[in-house]
């Protein structure tokens, strides 16, 4: 199946110029919109009609290759858009009317921007002679959204259609992925016009550079070749240039240790005898010191987010940087790059693996044994763990680790914001790539049921288990219908601790215990076997360890309709090992008032 | 560290919108936009802005890749003082009465400025000049009394024969 990433979304476009006479039609503008998403590529659009919108909604009901999935909020097709985007790699689409419909997608349209996810999402507007005017549900959508879209587009002829539907779709997809908004008056949706594919895209001042440069490639490949305790610290970016293959050859040509950021995670396997973990502000504890005792970090693809680094000033300290990232304005924006590569990961890391080779080849090569030392003496000494609950509740560390396990590496694993979320990232072993979609840049809670439902309908044939927390799960579960009637058979994990988990940590760490407001007394109100029923999906409930498993198995067992499985679990557990906000990653707590003793001894 | 003033002259698409896409930005990100001027080129849709930022000298690459990312931003280039040629226009109503209208004509004159318009007791000043120059008639123009002041930004263009686009002049059509 062809996958219409960036070059070859463009690739398709021009072949298909050979293909076809460009011979015009004289169609509407809602029948120029639907048959551009269809020649685009688009296979899926999640959406909600409405006034504004309407007349785009008359040719979907006839089209033979777009599926339209009615979603219950805007927001959920939103953030299904994404789950279809991240777990596909195509750009999602979600459609939404004027006004409210149009706000309602404002949170997932910024989650995408934080996470550089390739997503178009196009609205309803009211006529082009009301705009302005504070007309029926109407909001200037176009600016509301300029902060946190890579470009938008207000069309003001019928005409514009076809190309700014190609534009945007371009735009979504090459150089860092991104959302893209078309806005589209009611006027110009009913107006006749002429269609014809492909159009000339009209973007002069848009050139993402995709290309590394011979030079810093070279520079990049002696400092590789001559560090003596090197990382390679992996972000989200490798996955999106799809490129996790190139990376294992690079770090196993190497024999560098990798650490893998919250985006990253599935880019490298878990499982592998160089892998980490994740590094930041709850990662383990040999990835945050492997990071700040490093000399040398071989950024790919990562941004030198603050969850990872802690305070700026005091991050990897003694390490020159290797940054390569699609964006030139990443490089430099948080740490000075003492090797900046500006490029696609996936051609950045195969020039670096045979400009490694050939620097390797001269008999030039650290040896990284006594590296390697020190970095396995953490991960010994320090390895991922939990404590057991005291009161005989629950753990859910435990609860996620068999989910994991049970389900296994070929499952997608969608999780919402929260410290299930962090569990999720830990304790479930990641072996593949686009297997765990998550929150991670704007951490919106409400992201993983409707995500995991994007996802299970770009890749039907995976299991796909939303693992979310019990206030996550109470502001985007009406999307369960959904499932429910369009056969969309996802698996959802309330972790239920009756609270917002991450937020009570804080305040049991630095409120002295002051539990202001984080009690959602979820335990049984909503009972969430009743609501699943309610919403035509299998309902379970596990309350003790030794049902574990079994509720698990049987949850895995249903296939012909969404289950929800109420995992009841303690609400004193905490995440470790954390690193709080706005400290240095060298006062990282393995567990509470519990900190690492380094070693002073160098390699 | 110190802050420096820069002047950046950026050719963008001649589109609705694309003002508030670049003060935006700038908001946003937390730089300070000292002045923005914006008006045609000489290529039918292409628009000029000369900002003037007000930055520590290494923000200043951040301001120019953010705006770089922006779609309708074609070009940016630095006009340094030492190799650009960079003009104001102020316009300037000050207090004139009997007594003192001969200090501020004289005043007008040693600026190479003009007066514009004249009332009993106020004259209007116009004036063009590098900042430093406006600054200076300002100041001077200050002890009379000072009753509005409007300043037009800077606008710059590099010295020499080349232009931002590096294209051949052609004629700008008529609008």
């Amino acid at each position: 199946m062809l996958r219409h990433e960036g070059f070859f979304f463009v690739r398709t476009l021009l072949r298909e110029a050979h293909l076809m006479t460009a011979k015009t039609e004289s169609l509407t503008g809602a029948q120029s919109l639907v048959r551009s998403l269809e020649s685009v590529g688009a296979e899926v659009v999640f959406g909600i009609p409405g006034g504004a919108i309407l007349p785009a909604y008359d040719p979907i009901f006839d089209s033979k290759v777009l599926r339209h999935i009615l979603v219950r909020h805007e927001q959920g097709g939103g953030h299904a858009a994404e789950g279809y985007a991240q777990a596909t790699g195509k750009v999602g689409v979600c459609m939404a009317t004027s006004g409210p419909g149009a706000t309602n997608l404002v949170t997932p349209i910024a989650d995408a921007y934080m996470d550089s996810v390739p997503l178009v999402a196009i609205t309803g507007q009211v006529p082009s002679a009301a705009i302005g005017t504070d007309a029926f549900q109407e909001a200037d959508i176009v600016g509301i959204t300029m902060p946190i879209t890579k470009h938008n587009f207000l069309v003001q002829h019928v005409d514009d259609i076809p190309r700014v539907i190609a534009e945007a779709f371009h735009l979504a997809s090459t150089g860092r992925p991104g959302p893209v908004l078309v806005d589209l008056p009611k006027d110009i949706l009913q107006a006749q016009g002429s269609f014809a594919w492909p159009p000339v895209m009209d973007l002069p001042g848009y050139h993402p550079t995709t290309r590394p440069h011979a030079k810093q490639i070279r520079e990049a490949a002696k400092l590789i070749a001559s560090a003596q305790r090197p990382v390679l610290y992996v972000g989200g970016g490798v996955l999106k240039a799809r490129a996790a293959a190139e990376l294992r050859q690079l770090a196993e040509l190497t024999g560098i240790p990798v650490v893998t950021t919250l985006m990253a995670r599935g880019a490298f396997p878990d499982s592998h005898a160089q892998h980490l973990g994740m590094p930041g502000m709850h990662g383990t504890v040999a990835a945050v010191t492997a990071l700040q005792k490093a000399d040398l970090l071989i950024t790919l693809g990562a941004r030198f987010d603050d969850r990872v680094t802690g305070k700026l000033d005091s991050f990897a300290p003694d390490a020159a940087i290797i940054h390569a990232d699609i964006d030139p304005a990443e490089i430099g924006k948080n740490r000075a790059a003492d090797v900046p590569i500006v490029g696609d990961c996936r051609e950045t890391i195969a020039d670096l693996v045979a400009a490694v080779r050939e620097v390797y080849a001269t008999g030039s090569r650290a040896d990284l044994t006594g590296w390697w030392r020190q970095v396995d003496g953490w991960r010994r000494t320090y390895p991922l763990g939990y404590e057991e609950p005291t009161d005989g509740s629950l753990a859910p560390q435990h609860v996620i680790t068999r989910i994991g396990q049970i389900a296994g590496p070929e499952a997608i694993y969608v999780s919402g914001v929260g410290q299930h979320q962090m569990w999720a990232s830990q304790f479930i072993s990641y072996e593949n790539p686009y297997t765990w979609l998550n929150s991670g840049g704007a951490g919106t809670m409400g992201y993983s049921v409707p995500a995991a439902m994007g996802a299970k309908v770009g890749r039907p044939e995976a299991t796909v288990w939303a693992i979310d927390g019990d206030g996550c799960f109470q502001m985007t579960n009406q999307e369960l219908v959904t499932c429910a009637i369009e056969g969309i058979p996802i698996k959802v994990a309330v972790i239920n601790n009756g609270n917002l988990g991450m937020v009570r940590q804080w305040q049991t760490l630095f409120y002295g215990g002051r539990y202001s407001n984080t009690n959602l007394n979820s335990k049984r109100i909503p009972d969430f076997v009743k609501l699943a029923d309610a919403m035509g999906c299998a309902g379970l409930r596990c309350e003790k360890l030794e049902d574990v498993d079994a509720t698990i198995e049987k949850a895995m067992a249903i296939d012909d309709m969404p289950v929800v499985v109420d995992f009841v679990v303690g609400e004193d557990a905490m995440v470790w090992p954390m690193v709080a906000a706005g400290t240095s990653n060298d006062e990282i707590l393995a567990a509470r008032d519990t900190r690492p003793v380094w070693d002073a001894n160098d390699v | 560290m110190a802050q420096t003033r820069h002047t950046l002259s950026v050719l963008v698409e001649d589109k609705p919108g694309v003002l508030a896409r670049v003060a935006a930005l700038f908001s946003r990100r937390g730089f300070n936009i000292e002045s923005l001027a914006v008006g045609p080129t000489e290529h039918a849709s292409v628009s000029r802005m000369t900002i003037v930022v007000t930055v520590e000298d290494s923000p200043l690459e951040q301001v120019t890749k953010q705006l770089n990312k922006l779609i309708n931003v074609l070009k940016i280039v630095e006009l340094d003082p030492g190799n650009s040629v960079q003009r104001e226009l102020l316009l300037v109503k000050v207090k004139a009465d009997l007594t003192t209208r001969s200090h501020v004509l004289e005043t007008v004159q040693l600026f190479r400025a003009k007066v514009v318009d004249v009332a009993s007791d106020a004259v209007t000043i116009e004036a063009t000049g590098t900042v430093d120059k406006l600054s200076a008639l300002i100041r001077v123009l200050e002890p009379f009394g000072i009753r509005e002041l409007v300043q037009s930004g800077m606008v710059a263009v590099g010295r020499g024969s080349r232009s931002m686009t590096g294209a051949e002049p052609r004629l700008r059509s008529a609008s």
